[in-house]
């Protein structure tokens, strides 16, 4: 056990953090303290070069792909002073932290070297494409097939399908998508890992307007949609495994990013509740210290899961941490309307566009359906983690 | 940045669960709690011959000079087992109470015979509606010609019948909160106490009310200066609690390990219970708080170590949160084990019993989260519900 970090990695941190508050006081002053909700999408674009060209957008990669080679301790760090400096959410995330781990762990080399470096420059964009109208929670029924197709150039994949909540879809450059290649496979076989680019009249991104009003996440429609054969990642028919390991890096080193934003929604809710009195309400006061403790528990068990990984350990923590965080912010979301008032059912302006913290409560109802539902979490921690009898499934 | 038990720590975990498997069984503990004190003496012993009472004590105290995370390792095992022993109360209470108010001479009378299993102390603390201390202080100490007199009543004495020296805080008349606080050290028997052991809910932690009527001490029974102890019993206490939530996270891993047992053997509509999602989900949510519950007893005792500037938010955080989950965790146990769950054989009530008391002691967590919002909202203060 130490919490500590060394000089060396304090070091990393004064550089870290007076490049990203030089950039956040000066050239990106309008993008300080925006998260990931809305617009603005061009300066985040600059913004993603501007981390790439300075070196920091993906700096826990191999320098040979335009990383850093950082360490856990420096990836920490970094990910601290980011969220201290209010830098805004990433419109590289899909790239940065699902895609480019997964080509570490289960691409080619000459796959890490066509779509690395690019995503560590923030020069493209991406967005993940698994679900479909009737694969959700049932993954492993997706239907969007692929099948090899001989041209003059080459083989390619043709792909036909409808894949559904890509978010980042409308401004994303390539796909990394979900196929079945293997003509009447079921289940988890026969399916296939492939990156698709999304500038091709195949491909049409339509947005889904969602109950916060807003439209963050889109259809894809996939119409012989085309790509070169040797844009699969692992083995044709071996895509399940991959994609699996992709949804393990959503528990890396961003989640401590994203509890930095949490941590400025519980802010504003204290501040609320200072500001109108709520605070003296010993429910209200109970309430807002759950949060709080919520919050920190969040962190600690966040680096339980980043010390265990870098040991080479699958940790109980892991299965543990994304139905945590998702069921401890739907109640902070009920809470900052509670503390809000009726007030807070009143929208600011004449269209239905909301603050922070009316965001937070509509926002937060997704996050115990996406990235696996609360229900489905909980048979994988019961089934994996616990080693409970599986359920009887249909074939 | 490390934040995993080193392979020296793990070694602890283990030669302790091997040993309190061996010596600290079910069936050793159905036989301890017929016992008048409570709890195994030769157990004790044992703890001592092997370090174990003076672990976290410094070496120069003849303790083993490990620290507290070293200390919790072994109040988790000895929660997942229930073993009923001075440890907590000697070592995990006592020992702070005298690091954190007592002077130097004082230090090197008492702890080294903490470290020898010489000593066994009870600390007198909560007053008669058990409240936690600082809030609500039973006894009084008055001067009297060169010394003091102690007046007045303390409750949930832990293993008040059977200790060889008592640590009783107590409150100089008319002081408030954390001013006019000290702990006396008085060996069982003094004149003027009395002691009364309670037949309690949770039957794996002796616990007595122990009565004050004039007893007499010297300046040198008082730790450190009279009246000065506020500070030291605060920090003594956090270190206590945090001990508290560790013994708290075993007793939770361990009935989720009983009750995941239980279903996946038990069979009812011809498969294995553990098959429904019912009973699968609130297996799932057993350990998630338990592994909530590790996250925040560790970050405690590794805080306890290394930020002292983090020790009361840290350890409110580990109280609040390992007694809900210890609770919540054995309530699940029972209701899993159905009929057998609720009778006097199976182990199931042991740990509820356990959690509950474990929840009340040293202040609850709903206490201890008030705490909290103190702590990050400064300067509020709650309306009174009255």
């Amino acid at each position: 056990m130490k919490l500590g970090f060394t000089a060396k990695e304090e070091r990393f941190r004064a550089e870290a953090a007076g490049w990203l508050q030089g950039q956040l006081s000066g050239p990106f002053r309008d993008l300080r303290g925006l998260l990931m909700q809305g617009g603005h999408a061009q300066r985040r674009r600059d913004w993603e070069r501007a981390l790439g060209a300075a070196g920091w957008s993906c700096i826990g990669w191999p320098e040979a792909y335009g990383g850093r080679g950082a360490t856990l301790a420096e990836q920490v760090i970094f990910a601290e002073e980011y969220a201290r400096a209010g830098a805004p959410g990433r419109l590289g995330y899909m790239g940065v932290e699902l895609l480019g781990p997964t080509l570490l762990a289960f691409g080619t080399e000459a796959q890490r070297r066509r779509f690395l470096p690019p995503i560590a420059r923030g020069e493209e964009l991406w967005c993940q494409g698994y679900s479909e109208p009737n694969a959700g929670s049932d993954l492993a029924s997706v239907r969007t097939r692929a099948v090899l197709e001989e041209r003059a150039a080459g083989p390619e994949w043709v792909v036909n399908g409808q894949k559904t909540w890509t978010s980042f879809a409308q401004f994303a450059d390539w796909a990394f998508v979900l196929c079945r290649t293997e003509e009447g496979s079921r289940g988890h076989r026969g399916l296939s890992y492939l990156l698709i680019s999304m500038h091709q009249p195949g491909v049409t991104v339509r947005p889904i307007r969602q109950m916060t009003g807003g439209a963050d996440f889109n259809d894809t429609f996939l119409v012989d949609a085309r790509t070169a054969a040797e844009n699969v990642v692992g083995a044709t028919g071996d895509g399940w495994k991959v994609a699996m390991g992709t949804l393990s890096f959503e528990r890396g080193v961003s989640t401590l990013a994203q509890q930095m934003s949490f941590a400025n929604e519980l802010r504003t809710i204290v501040s609320m509740a200072e500001a109108n009195g709520l605070i003296h309400d010993p429910q209200i006061r109970q309430r807002l210290a759950h949060a709080h403790i919520g919050l920190r528990l969040m962190r600690y068990s966040a680096l339980r899961m980043l010390s265990s990984a870098e040991a080479g350990k699958l940790s109980n923590e892991a299965y543990t941490y994304k139905i945590f965080w998702a069921s401890w912010r739907k109640k902070l979301g009920v809470l900052a309307l509670d503390v809000l008032g009726p007030q807070g059912e009143i929208a600011a302006g004449a269209s239905y566009e909301w603050e922070l913290l009316p965001r937070l409560f509509l926002g937060s109802r997704a996050d115990t359906i996406y990235g696996g539902t609360s229900q489905i979490q909980r048979n994988i921690i019961a089934e994996r983690a616990l080693g409970l009898p599986r359920e009887s499934r249909s074939s | 940045m490390q934040f995993t038990h080193s392979e020296e720590q793990q070694l602890i975990r283990a030669s302790a669960r091997s040993l309190l498997a061996a010596r600290a069984n079910a069936a050793q503990r159905r036989a301890t709690l017929g016992l008048r004190a409570g709890y195994d003496p030769q157990l004790w012993r044992t703890f001592a011959e092997l370090g174990w009472m003076g672990l976290a004590i410094p070496q120069a105290y003849g303790g083993a000079g490990l620290g507290w995370v070293e200390l919790c390792l072994l109040q988790e095992e000895q929660g997942r087992l229930l073993v009923a022993s001075p440890f907590f109360a000697t070592s995990a209470l006592a020992a702070p109470l005298i690091g954190c108010c007592a002077h130097e001479a004082q230090r090197q009378s008492l702890l080294p015979r903490i470290a020898a299993g010489e000593l066994r102390i009870a600390c007198a603390l909560a007053g008669a509606d058990g409240r936690p201390p600082l809030d609500g202080v039973g006894v009084s100490l008055e001067s009297e010609g060169q010394g003091f007199t102690l007046s007045g009543v303390s409750d949930f004495v832990i293993h008040g019948d059977s200790a060889d020296l008592f640590l009783v805080l107590a409150r100089a008349p008319q002081s408030h909160g954390a001013a006019g606080l000290s702990v006396a050290a008085l060996p069982a028997g003094t004149a003027g106490v009395t002691v009364h052991p309670h037949v309690m809910l949770d039957l794996t932690r002796p616990m007595s009310r122990v009565e004050f009527q004039g007893a007499t001490v010297n300046r040198q029974q008082l730790l450190g200066e009279p009246g000065d102890a506020g500070r030291g019993i605060e920090q003594a206490l956090d270190l206590a609690r945090i001990a508290l939530a560790s013994e708290a996270l075993g007793g939770a891993e361990y009935v989720l390990e009983m009750t995941t047992g239980y279903v996946k053997e038990r069979m009812q509509f011809g498969r294995p219970i553990g098959s429904f999602q019912a009973v699968k989900h609130r297996l799932a949510d057993m350990m998630i708080e338990v592994e909530a519950a590790k996250s925040a007893a560790w970050y405690a005792a590794t805080v306890a170590q290394e930020r002292p500037e983090e020790l009361a938010e840290a350890a409110a955080i580990a109280k609040s949160y390992c007694c809900d989950a210890f609770f919540d965790c054995a309530a699940n146990a029972i209701q899993l084990h159905g009929g057998v769950g609720f009778t006097w054989e199976h182990e199931a009530h042991l740990y509820f019993k356990r959690a509950r008391a474990t929840a009340t002691l040293l202040g609850t967590p709903a206490w201890q989260r008030e705490r909290l919002v103190r702590h990050f909202a400064a300067g509020s203060s709650p309306t009174p519900i009255f």
